[in-house]
C-alpha cells in the first residue's frame, strides 16, 4: 500500500477530485497548506507598503491506495492539476506500513 | 441624543476594536480586542467619579474645571438640564468621546505593549492629558477662552490622542516584526463601517440636538468621509496602479478624523476638500514620514489621527461659514484671524499631550515596565498574557 501525497493549485480541486471519482478512487483527505518551490511570489500591499508574499496557498490531497493502483492515480492527477505553468504542483508517493477502518478494526489492505 | 450617545460607544466597542485587532497578528487579536474595551470600562468609571467635572466643571484660570460633585453625586437626581437635554446626558455624551480619544492610542502599542502598563496608562492620561485639553477646547478654558473652534473633538480626539501615540511608541520601541500583515482584515472593515456609522453620533451628535446644524454636520461628515476613500483610492491607484481594501477604509477614517473639528462649520464643498486634504496628508504621513523616521506607530494612530486631525483643525480656521454656524468664521469669510487661532490650538495641543505622556509613559516604564519579553512578543499575546487562543482548530 502507498500513499500519495499531491501539492496541486487550490483551483484544481475539483478536476482533481472529478478524475479521481471517475477513476473510482474517491476518498481523500485534503489539507490546506501553504509553501513554496520554483514558483515566484506574489506581492501584496497594506497601508502603501509591499510585501513579497512567497508561501503561496496550495492544497494537498493524502490518499492510500494498493500498490498496483498508484500508476494510475498519480497519472490521473498530474493530468488533471496540470497547467503548464510553474507552480502546478507535486506528487509524491510513500509507503504505508498499516491501515485500520476505525468503525470495524479490519486491517491491512481490507481496510482500503 | 441617547442615541448619539449609543452611536459613538458602538465607535469604541466594537468598531474600533475589530478595526485595529483586524490588523493583527492573529496571536494577538484577543489583546487588541481588549486593550479597547478595557480603556472604555476604566473610562466609563473614572468620568462620573470625577472626569466630568474636571473638564466641565466652573473653570479655574483657564486650565482646568472644579469638581464639586465627586461621583457625579446628585446630578442625575437634581434633573439639571443643559440646554434642551438633561445635564447628565451630556456627561454620558462627553464620556464616549473620552473613552475613544483613550482606546485611540492602544491602536500604535498593539503587539508589544504590557497589558498592565495599559491599565496604568489608561487612568494617568485620561486624568493629566484629556482632561485638561479637553477642559481647554470644550470646558470654557484657556483655549475656548482664545477662541479654538472644534465641534467635535479634532483637537481633543485626533490630534490629541495622534500625538500621544507618537510619544509612547518613542520609548516603547518597535515590534521585532513590524510587518502589516493583517489576519483578518475583514475585521478591520467592519470596524470601520461601524466606525462611519458610529461618527454620525460623534459630529451631528456634537450639535445636541436634532435639527438643521446637526444635519449639516452629518452631511458634511459622510462627504469628506467618502471623499477620503475615494481619495485615498486614486492615490493608490497612481502609485500601485492597484486599490485596496484597506487603503479605501484608511481613506474614509482619514476623511472622518479630519471633519471632526470641523462638522458644525462647514460646508459641503469645504468638507470634499477636507476630505481631499486628509486623504493626501494620512497618506504621505504613512508612506514618507513614518518609514524615514522609522517609528513604530503599528496601526498608523499618529499618522491618521493626528496629520489628519491637524489639518482638520486647521481648516476650520480657512473654511468656518457663518452661515452654517454663526459661533464660526474662517479665513475665506473674512476672519484671517481664526486660522492663527487654530494654529495654536494645535500646537498647545501637541506640546502638551506630546510631552506629559511621554513622561506618564516613561514613569511606567521605570515602574512596572512597558514591554512584554522578546519570547512572549513572538508566541503572542493572546497566549502569552491571557491564556487565551482566538482560532483553534
Amino acid at each position: 500500500m502507498k500513499e500519495i501525497v499531491a501539492i496541486i493549485r487550490r483551483t484544481k480541486l475539483d478536476v482533481v477530485k472529478h478524475a479521481l471519482d471517475e477513476l473510482g478512487f474517491p476518498s481523500m483527505t485534503v489539507v490546506e497548506v501553504r509553501g513554496r518551490g520554483r514558483q515566484k511570489g506574489i506581492t501584496e500591499i497594506y497601508r502603501g507598503r509591499e510585501y513579497q508574499i512567497d508561501l503561496l496557498p496550495k492544497l494537498e490531497l493524502n490518499i492510500v491506495v494498493r500498490d498496483e493502483d498508484v500508476d494510475r492515480v498519480v497519472d490521473a492527477i498530474a493530468k488533471a492539476a496540470r497547467t503548464g505553468e510553474i507552480g502546478d504542483g507535486k506528487v509524491f508517493v510513500l509507503p504505508v506500513e498499516e491501515i485500520v477502518r476505525i468503525r470495524t478494526g479490519e486491517r491491512g489492505e481490507d481496510a482500503l | 441624543m441617547l442615541i448619539s450617545t449609543a452611536l459613538v460607544i458602538l465607535m469604541t466597542i466594537p468598531g474600533l476594536a475589530l478595526f485595529y485587532s483586524g490588523l493583527v497578528k492573529k496571536e494577538n487579536v484577543l489583546n487588541t480586542l481588549f486593550l479597547s474595551f478595557a480603556a472604555y470600562a476604566a473610562v466609563s468609571v473614572i468620568w462620573f467619579i470625577y472626569g466630568y467635572e474636571l473638564v466641565f466643571g466652573s473653570d479655574i484660570h483657564g486650565l482646568i474645571g472644579m469638581p464639586l460633585n465627586p461621583f457625579f453625586h446628585s446630578v442625575i437626581e437634581s434633573h439639571a438640564l443643559y440646554g434642551t437635554i438633561p445635564l447628565s446626558l451630556y456627561a454620558v455624551f462627553e464620556m464616549t468621546f473620552a473613552a475613544i480619544t483613550v482606546a485611540l492610542i492602544s491602536g500604535a502599542l498593539v503587539e508589544r505593549v504590557r497589558f498592565g502598563a495599559w491599565m496604568l496608562f489608561v487612568p494617568l492620561w485620561l486624568t493629566f492629558v484629556y482632561l485638561p485639553i479637553a477642559h481647554w477646547v470644550w470646558g470654557g478654558g484657556w483655549l475656548a477662552q482664545l477662541g479654538v473652534l472644534d465641534f467635535a473633538g479634532g483637537a481633543v480626539v485626533h490630534i490629541n490622542s495622534g500625538v500621544a501615540a507618537l510619544a509612547f511608541v518613542l520609548l516603547l520601541r518597535a515590534r521585532q516584526d513590524k510587518s502589516l500583515l493583517p489576519h483578518q482584515l475583514a475585521y478591520s472593515i467592519l470596524g470601520a463601517g461601524l466606525l462611519w456609522f458610529g461618527w454620525f453620533g460623534f459630529n451631528a451628535g456634537s450639535a445636541l440636538a436634532a435639527g438643521q446644524l446637526a444635519t449639516s454636520a452629518f452631511i458634511v461628515t459622510n462627504t469628506s468621509a467618502a471623499v477620503g476613500l475615494l481619495v485615498w483610492m486614486l492615490i493608490e491607484y497612481y502609485r500601485f496602479g492597484k486599490v485596496t481594501m484597506l487603503g479605501a477604509a484608511s481613506g474614509a477614517i482619514a476623511g472622518l478624523a479630519a471633519i471632526t473639528p470641523a462638522a458644525g462649520f462647514v460646508n459641503v464643498t469645504s468638507a470634499m476638500v477636507i476630505g481631499f486634504g486628509a486623504a493626501v496628508v494620512s497618506y504621505a504621513a504613512i508612506s514618507y514620514i513614518k518609514p524615514r523616521l522609522g517609528y513604530d506607530d503599528a496601526l498608523d494612530v499618529f499618522g491618521i489621527h493626528g496629520f489628519s486631525g491637524i489639518w482638520g483643525v486647521l481648516a476650520v480656521g480657512l473654511f468656518a461659514s457663518p452661515f452654517i454656524n454663526a459661533a464660526g468664521t474662517g479665513l475665506l469669510y473674512g476672519n484671517p484671524a481664526q486660522l492663527g487661532i487654530q494654529a495654536i490650538g494645535v500646537v498647545a495641543t501637541f506640546a502638551y499631550s506630546f510631552v506629559v505622556t511621554m513622561i506618564i509613559a516613561k514613569a511606567i516604564d521605570l515602574t512596572i515596565g512597558l514591554r512584554v519579553s522578546a519570547d512572549e512578543e513572538i508566541q503572542g499575546l493572546d497566549l502569552a498574557r491571557h491564556d487565551e487562543e482566538a482560532y483553534r482548530i
